[in-house]
């Protein structure tokens, strides 16, 4: 009996924290979703989350969350894969890190400097050709900015995952005949699957809230649920409909966490 | 596990030496003696200058917290366990702040310094009898273009903003009461018109403007009216002449169907502790020669009548941003038109902004 | 080792690294503009330098910054990868998702609903707001980073392992500290730089839950943003970036020094 007790001791600073920290703010934003802007008890916020103004954002927060993650993906995974064969892998790894340690309103502000009219990418574009174009405040520079922020959180689980594989794995592939594509089909990327899914998760969940570069970088021609959530707890300072929104994306992570949780145990 | 455990060993070590250093750094500026006198500013919005003088002067130890924004702002004061002992919050929040008696009235017998303020900017609608606050800075919201990289075209009007050859060249700021302002005085509605169907043609008229916008941005519209990257923006007159300083090429003008005017005004709100030497602050940037340093400093316009003597001939005959009451009376000061119509601006503003997609 | 990467694919990564740190070199570049803005480069100074030195607030900032970066980052590390045993040793499927999703609120919830609400939590729960409040609240939004990143490395590891050791007699404190721990280390290590990444960008939280004279960086950086970021801040960052640099630097050798084969995992 005593043993159980001592057994479970070390998991008592984490359960704390799911009660203070994770437990108490989810009921209190799930109490403020029931009141109105005037402090009246009602469910008008959820009645008006189902309008055609929030639907569509909530789609548009989704296919650009998507996009995200999908084109962080197609990166990291090679980065990550490269990165494992160098010789100061572990050095490499630190410095992909370094650059997020930078503040992001800064690299924001840099990102206005480079993607400008005469920035660096322009004149690239002019030496090579191509003319110069408006960069800033499109789909391509929010979400090259995004997958910028995002990347290092996707490449960390990645490169984790196939730094652990057995080179001998590999070795028996190859003695089997398989060729490079079925090696990574079949071998390498089950195996990393892991890696894959944590990486998607870390990306996917915030980008679905993103907010600061959706004016920053896109001039708002990007509209997600996280700029409408600020909006409504800085600006109208109507926190039931802010917490309403809340509501609504915590509920759309939860369904993604099981969807794509763990069948089996292990792999 | 004993790379780890000397890994996190660094890393506390680090931390104590960083922590001992900022605790001598705090005791040897005074940080943590019991006269201090907590301000709590917009960014870079007072002359360093001036505290180190007012401290030397009073003996009180200044702390310099900022916020980004009035409403950030209103919810630290509100939910306490702070003491900020001088808030400069612009005017609309300081109605709301007094009708939720977030403030503390000011004792005018201890700010003899008050008659040096301009009689036009006292006894203002939102704080009747300067009860709750003392003007600090004020402007307009208008309009800056690039008249080079307009070919030398000339913008008076929110209608003109509206012309077929602007197009992909505004930015506007991401405010509702800005943005659907502009829309309510283009029609000759006032922009504190609460009338939902005013209100309706604002937005329409405003999603006929969507081709002509380039962004709708925040405070980096500066940077990017400054370089050039967008030829007209809607911006509050503080930004113009700065950037103004900057960038010759550009204009300002306040469209002539009437706009927005602004202050920013001393308050100190309820969270105090040391109320004493909040009006002593107060009353030592009310001295002109303060004010006048202070405005050349951060560059907006000071209400200080008495100020302007020490300033530049060339600033303050300025019409664009110290404009004659004339001008200022066609103007309109932000009402707090209360939680639900303010609500009702938000949202017509974020369709908007969905329309622009 | 190097020669296993074909030069193809070195293009690719020094790509990569070349995108990651153009920003931050645009950053420092502009440090030497004596023309005072991040846009047309006048001439060479050291002005903002020798500005950033007398200004002792600024320099009690950033080290209140690295105090609550790094403190938070360790404790948020100890308590997230006991928290990540816990979950990995759940039995259930269910429970086991149920506790990861409830890990994961904090990452999807927007800042802006994090900050409010733990800023209610602490004025009801009578706490002082400043460092100590700042500290508590980064520790409690780094936990589910480190969650995540260590949870992959525990489902990787084969259970036959933690079989081998305790049938050779081992007690759980030791397969623990033996077995387990080494195992996952790369991940704690992903958690603790990614932990570290949440805290020194963090603005929003940090903005509702500190007072009384504490302010970090980011809180200070986002409030110049209404007159403009003076370039000393570009030149803080510089310093900063190349302190960072030399720090990995020196940390990777000292570590490679002490053992051969890096600080990966012992195979």
């Amino acid at each position: 009996m005593n043993n159980k007790i001592t057994q479970n001791l070390y998991l008592l600073p984490y359960a704390l924290w799911i009660v203070l920290f994770v437990i108490a703010p989810l009921l209190l934003v799930l109490y403020y979703s029931f009141f109105d802007i005037e402090g009246h008890f009602s469910l008008m916020n959820y009645m008006n989350f189902f309008t055609p103004v929030y639907m569509k954002m909530a789609f548009s927060s989704f296919w650009y969350a998507f996009l995200i993650t999908f084109i962080s993906l197609i990166f990291a995974y090679p980065t990550a894969y490269l990165l494992t064969k160098t010789r100061h892998k572990q050095l490499w790894l630190l410095l992909i890190i370094v650059p997020s340690w930078i503040n992001l309103l800064l690299k924001a502000y840099a990102f206005l400097g480079i993607f400008g009219t005469k920035g660096i990418a322009n004149s690239f574009l002019e030496a090579i050709g191509v003319g110069s174009k408006q960069i800033l405040f499109t789909d391509f520079s929010f979400i090259f900015v995004s997958v910028y922020i995002f990347i290092p959180f996707m490449i960390l689980p990645i490169f984790n995952s196939l730094n652990e594989m057995n080179p001998s794995l590999l070795d028996a592939a190859n003695d089997l005949g398989a060729s490079k594509w079925t090696t990574f089909r079949r071998v390498i990327f089950p195996l990393t699957i892991n890696g894959v899914k944590s990486g998607c998760q870390v990306v996917f969940i915030p980008a679905l809230s993103l907010f600061m570069l959706t004016r920053l970088i896109a001039g708002n021609r990007v509209i997600t649920l996280g700029t409408a959530i600020e909006q409504h707890f800085l600006v109208t300072r109507d926190w039931g409909m802010g917490s309403t929104i809340a509501v609504f994306l915590i509920i759309i992570m939860f369904l993604i966490m099981s969807v794509t949780g763990n069948r089996k145990r292990g792999v | 596990m004993s790379k780890l455990v000397r890994f996190f060993f660094a890393i506390i070590l680090v931390s104590a030496v960083l922590f001992y250093t900022v605790h001598e750094l705090n005791n040897s500026e005074g940080y943590s003696g019991r006269n201090t006198l907590t301000i709590y500013n917009w960014g870079d919005y007072i002359d360093p200058q001036l505290i180190k003088r007012f401290e030397k002067e009073t003996g009180v130890k200044v702390i310099y917290e900022t916020f980004d924004s009035n409403e950030a702002m209103l919810t630290k004061i509100e939910q306490g366990g702070t003491t900020y002992d001088i808030a400069i919050p612009s005017e609309y929040m300081i109605d709301k702040m007094r009708k939720e008696r977030l403030l503390i009235p000011l004792d005018h017998s201890k700010l003899p310094n008050l008659h040096y303020i301009d009689k036009r900017f006292m006894d203002l609608p939102f704080d009747e009898d300067n009860k709750y606050s003392v003007p600090y800075f004020w402007g307009t919201v208008g309009i800056v273009y690039n008249s080079k990289m307009l070919g030398g075209k000339k913008i008076t009007s929110w209608n003109d903003l509206w012309d077929s050859d602007l197009r992909n060249k505004i930015l506007l700021i991401d405010g509702a009461r800005e943005v659907m302002g502009m829309g309510l005085n283009s029609l000759g509605y006032s922009l504190n018109d609460t009338n939902h169907n005013h209100l309706h043609q604002a937005k329409r008229k405003l999603d006929l403007l969507t081709p002509n916008i380039k962004a709708i941005v925040g405070d980096e519209s500066r940077l990017l009216l400054e370089n050039e990257e967008a030829s007209i923006g809607l911006v509050w007159s503080g930004v113009a002449s700065e950037i103004m300083s900057e960038n010759k090429n550009l204009e300002y003008a306040v469209p002539k169907e009437g706009s927005n005017l602004w202050f920013d005004n001393m308050v100190i709100p309820k969270t105090a502790k040391n109320i004493k030497a909040a009006h002593k602050f107060i009353n030592f940037m009310l001295d002109p020669k303060i004010a006048a340093k202070n405005a050349e400093y951060v560059n907006y316009s000071t209400p200080n009548k008495h100020a302007l003597s020490y300033m530049p001939k060339g600033t303050v005959n300025d019409e664009r941003f110290y404009p004659s009451p004339e001008l200022t009376r066609k103007l309109e000061v932000y009402e707090n038109l209360g939680k639900k119509n303010l609500a009702y601006y938000n949202e017509l503003f974020l369709e908007f902004k969905m329309h622009r997609k | 080792m190097d020669n296993k990467i074909n030069p193809m694919s070195r293009i690719f990564l020094a790509l990569i690294f070349l995108i990651l740190y153009a920003p931050i070199f645009f950053l420092v570049f502009y440090s030497f503009n004596s023309g005072g803005t991040m846009y047309g480069f006048k001439s060479f100074t050291l002005d903002w330098y020798k500005e950033l030195f007398q200004d002792s607030r600024l320099l009690i900032i950033v080290m209140n910054t690295l105090v609550i970066a790094l403190l938070s980052s360790l404790f948020a590390t100890i308590i997230g990868v006991f928290g990540a045993l816990g979950i990995h040793s759940m039995k259930k499927r269910q429970t086991k998702n149920t506790l990861l999703s409830l890990n994961n609120v904090l990452i999807v919830s927007p800042d802006v609903i994090i900050g409010a609400s733990f800023l209610i939590l602490f004025t009801m729960a009578g706490i002082k707001l400043g460092m100590f409040s700042v500290l508590l609240s980064h520790i409690a939004f780094s936990i589910p980073i480190v969650v995540l990143m260590v949870l992959p490395k525990l489902s990787e590891m084969s259970p036959t392992l933690i079989d081998a050791a305790r049938d050779l007699g081992a007690s759980r404190w030791n397969v623990l500290a033996k077995v387990v721990l080494p195992y996952i280390t790369p991940g704690i290590f992903a958690g603790f730089f990614m932990a570290l990444t949440y805290s020194l960008d963090d603005f929003a939280v940090t903005f509702f839950v500190t007072g009384n004279g504490f302010t970090t960086l980011s809180v200070e950086i986002y409030s110049l943003a209404r007159r403009g970021i003076s370039l000393n801040v570009n030149a803080l960052s510089t310093l900063l970036f190349l302190f960072t640099l030399v720090l990995v630097v020196v940390y990777y050798f000292i570590s490679q020094r002490n053992k051969p084969n890096g600080w990966g995992v012992n195979k």
